[in-house]
């Protein structure tokens, strides 16, 4: 009786004031007659991506994720080289491990028309929009070729032409940002949603909750994506989350979740495919849950003490999603030599980047003065 | 040819660093991710890890070596389809600089000096056309007619925070926008004010046009982190991609009797930041003229109002577009004898110490300074050269204040011309008070700054 009567309470609150409640999709039978429709709404997508988890993918579409992650891998690890001689500095982190996540996801969206906002980890989502990573990593190196010009640098990076909106250096500020995009995407009626990255350490950060309320009130097209990559910064979820399930963190706020393994680029692609769906059809936000790892510290400074080698190796050993995708395309009876090429190819791709950065100019002194305001005042 | 292994620089600030225990040895056969050697920074002992993989041909710094600089070759690595004799035979002397050394050598030592570039002779108010009918408008008034006209000539315009719409406004400055505009354009948020400003500014980085109300800035405290991180640098940041044309708004400054926390003055904290517009109006008129110049603004903008005049009523010029430069400052009074610099409240008492002044004998000049940045240096100057003494007067605290900033440009560009010392009168530096006499004993009024201006003036 209490529940009856609080779950028609926080009905008559959501309506929203802007506009009638999108018409959810009729709710097919729940599988525990018990739960109520409440309950059905928020696991309806994770049920549904239960019963299909992995993309059936072409070989070619297969290739091509194997080849955008592998890219992201090369890329990343040439970035390390450089840090390592001095030529990145400051903060540098790095997504190796992290690859079928940005790859999986981003390739369920349409380019250009929906937004992508992330935090200060953000090589892996340029590169899987296809930016070149030749201006990708003469921003790391601080160059005037730089995507930003060489102000930004390896946490401060943006495309508007891809609609990739940064690149956040402040924990946590890329969410409230990203419902601000999918706010201009409603208003605008473009058709378009954000995805909003994440880490389960910025899941803590009070600014996320005041967005999921906003996000669901307004029935924002956006999709929050947390990359639990197991660690914020040198604290493991168990540490530091009384709900290590972050999936289920927007249930208070009526948005659906979806727990996904994120090690594998099919079952995140699957996902993806059916949380657009989702948001697109106007119902409103999703929360997504990308378990991962990061092979790597924190940043290029980090000892990583806090966790044992053997479970890095462990992980790479059993769940790496690059040699995941590898086996398959090698049972799908890809040539291994095509493999190897596909390889190289990536390896010289990640060379020439690195020349270029090493090579091009700094920025002129007199850009220290550009860019600070739009207008002349 | 053999993949050299180099020193790495593995914090921000490590130049060099002690190579503590080699974990592989020559001839060893290493893959990707397996750890090469035990490096101490000068924070912590970290894992050197191979990126490549390959057979450890020749070690060529010893383990315990310290002091080990940044980019040496401290060994060797046979990669695929090598032979490990090949590479020990062409291993360099130890002795060789390190790449990165003689790389820091072709550098210059000092980057060039960059040129500032000089700042545009700024554009005076339009004349206003003789003939033009004044009508009297409160400020509450100016602001909600600037936004309604505004969103009347652009579409991208909306409005959102706490009680903007159904309830009017909690100061009744949005009054009548809902009925006009509706909720898609008039949004009224939860309270939430991180959550809010950071959704406005990633509208704008959408391509919006938000008028993001805090229903006072001492709330914003809640949200600045979007205010300077997000809206203030992201197009710096971004090499100048990204625009963020927002607008924040709302009343700032002490009120009445409300207590420390609901009163205090913003305008230093934004005035500091590069990439921000600060916008600081006193009457209706420029409430007005600067309010649609700042919703056309494609920078981001911080509009501090005064809850204590939103009542008061100036004439306003009644054209179709009565837009107002920013970036301009505003002689309000002509004076010869002392000049009075000020911005929002302030202003009333400064004019009210005017007509003080001018009884005894003393003409002084009054600059409303209306944008606080960028600022008006020009105009100060200008009336300082011809007044040859100043008064800062400001309805906030003395310390890292607006009359801070305006005493060192007095000073650094207009010592020859002063006569006296640059003074400010500002609030007390305490925390606002409740009780009202303390209340009143806190703020500045215009008595301090007759007595301050006759102080200059050596009349005292």
């Amino acid at each position: 009786m209490a529940r009856a009567s609080s779950s028609s309470t926080s009905k008559s609150k959501r309506a929203p004031a802007k506009k009638p409640a999108a018409k959810k999709p009729a709710a097919k039978k729940p599988t525990n007659p018990a739960a109520t429709d409440e309950d059905f709404e928020l696991r309806s997508l994770h049920e549904r991506f239960e019963k299909s988890k992995r993309f059936d993918a072409s070989e070619e579409e297969l290739l091509t994720f194997y080849e955008k992650m592998l890219l992201i891998r090369r890329f990343e690890e040439k970035a390390g080289q450089l840090y390592g001689l001095g030529l990145i500095g400051g903060f540098c982190h790095l997504y190796i491990g992290q690859e079928a996540v940005a790859v999986g996801l981003q390739s369920a969206l349409e380019e250009g028309k929906d937004s992508v906002i992330t935090g200060y980890r953000d090589h892996g989502h340029m590169l899987a929009y296809g930016i070149d990573p030749k201006i990708i990593m003469a921003e790391l190196t601080g160059r005037e070729a730089g995507i930003s010009r060489g102000k930004g640098g390896s946490m401060h990076m943006f495309s508007t032409e891809h609609a990739f909106y940064g690149g956040h250096g402040i924990v946590g500020a890329q969410v409230p940002l990203g419902a601000g995009l999918a706010f201009a995407h409603q208003y605008n009626e473009d058709g378009g949603l954000c995805m909003a990255y994440f880490g389960d350490g910025a899941a803590n950060q009070g600014q996320v909750y005041e967005t999921f309320n906003m996000a669901a009130l307004w029935n924002l097209p956006i999709i929050f994506v947390v990359e639990n990559n197991q660690y914020a910064m040198g604290t493991s979820v168990k540490r530091s989350s009384a709900e290590t399930e972050f999936y289920r963190r927007g249930t208070a706020f009526r948005i659906p979740g979806m727990d996904v393994n994120g090690m594998d680029v099919l079952e995140v692609h699957q996902a993806a495919k059916i949380a657009v769906e989702h948001v697109r059809g106007g119902n409103g936000p999703v929360l997504m849950e990308l378990n991962t790892y990061r092979y790597r510290g924190h940043s290029m400074s980090d000892p990583a003490k806090y966790r044992t080698r053997e479970e890095v190796q462990g992980v790479r050993e059993k769940s790496d999603p690059i040699e995941l995708a590898k086996a398959e395309l090698i049972k799908l009876g890809v040539d291994e030599e095509k493999l190897k090429e596909i390889d190289k190819s990536i390896r010289s791709a990640v060379g020439e980047a690195a020349e270029f950065a090493e090579s091009s100019p700094e920025p002129e002194p007199s850009e220290l003065y550009t860019d600070v305001l739009v207008g002349d005042y | 040819m053999a993949i050299e292994l180099k020193m790495p620089a593995l914090s921000p600030t490590m130049e060099e660093g002690t190579l503590a225990k080699w974990m592989v040895k020559e001839g060893d056969t290493v893959s990707a991710g397996d750890v090469l050697a035990e490096i101490e920074t000068d924070k912590a002992t970290m894992e050197f890890e191979s990126i490549d993989e390959g057979v450890v041909g020749k070690i060529l710094v010893e383990e315990g070596a310290e002091n080990v600089a940044v980019g040496t070759v401290i060994a060797l690595l046979a990669g695929e389809d090598e032979d490990v004799s090949d590479v020990q035979a062409s291993a360099p002397a130890k002795d060789e600089e390190p790449a990165a050394a003689e790389e820091a050598e072709t550098q210059p030592a000092v980057a060039a000096a960059a040129e500032k570039p000089a700042s545009k002779p700024r554009a005076s108010d339009p004349e206003i056309p003789e003939g033009t009918n004044m009508a009297n408008l409160t400020v509450r008034e100016a602001l909600r007619d600037a936004m309604a006209e505004e969103m009347r000539l652009d579409p991208r315009v909306f409005v959102m925070g706490e009680e903007v719409a159904e309830y009017q406004g909690a100061y009744k400055v949005t009054q009548g926008l809902l009925e006009e505009f509706g909720p898609k354009r008039v949004i009224d948020t939860p309270i939430t004010e991180y959550g809010f400003a950071g959704i406005g500014t990633g509208a704008a980085m959408g391509g919006l046009r938000p008028v993001v109300e805090f229903m006072t800035f001492n709330f914003a405290m809640q949200a600045i982190d979007h205010l300077i991180n997000s809206a203030a640098k992201t197009n710096y940041m971004s090499g100048g991609q990204m625009r963020c044309p927002v607008v924040f708004r709302g009343p700032n400054g002490a009120a009445s009797r409300v207590g420390a926390q609901h009163s205090q003055n913003y305008a230093p904290w934004y005035a500091s930041v590069p990439g921000l517009i600060v916008i600081a109006p006193y009457d209706s008129s420029d409430a007005k003229g600067l309010l649609k110049a700042a919703i056309r603004c494609e920078d981001p903008v911080i509009f501090l109002e005064n809850e204590l005049v939103y009542g008061n009523s100036f004439e306003v010029a009644q054209l179709d577009d009565h837009v107002l430069p920013i970036g301009k400052a505003r002689i309000v009074r002509e004076g010869a004898d002392v000049t009075i610099v000020s911005y929002s409240i302030g202003v009333k008492f400064a004019l009210e110490a005017a007509e003080k002044l001018a009884e005894e004998g003393i003409d002084a000049e009054v600059i409303d300074l209306r944008t606080l940045r960028p600022l008006d240096t020009e105009t100060v100057l200008e009336s300082l050269a011809k007044t040859n003494r100043v008064v800062v007067a400001e309805e906030g605290w003395p310390v890292c204040s607006i009359a801070s900033e305006i005493i060192s440009v007095c000073m650094e560009q207009g010592f020859d011309h002063l006569d006296a010392p640059v003074t400010r009168v500002c609030n007390e530096d305490v925390p606002l008070p409740y009780a009202a006499n303390l209340e009143k004993l806190a703020l500045i009024d215009a008595p301090r700054i007759v007595a301050a201006a006759k102080k200059v003036c050596y009349k005292d």
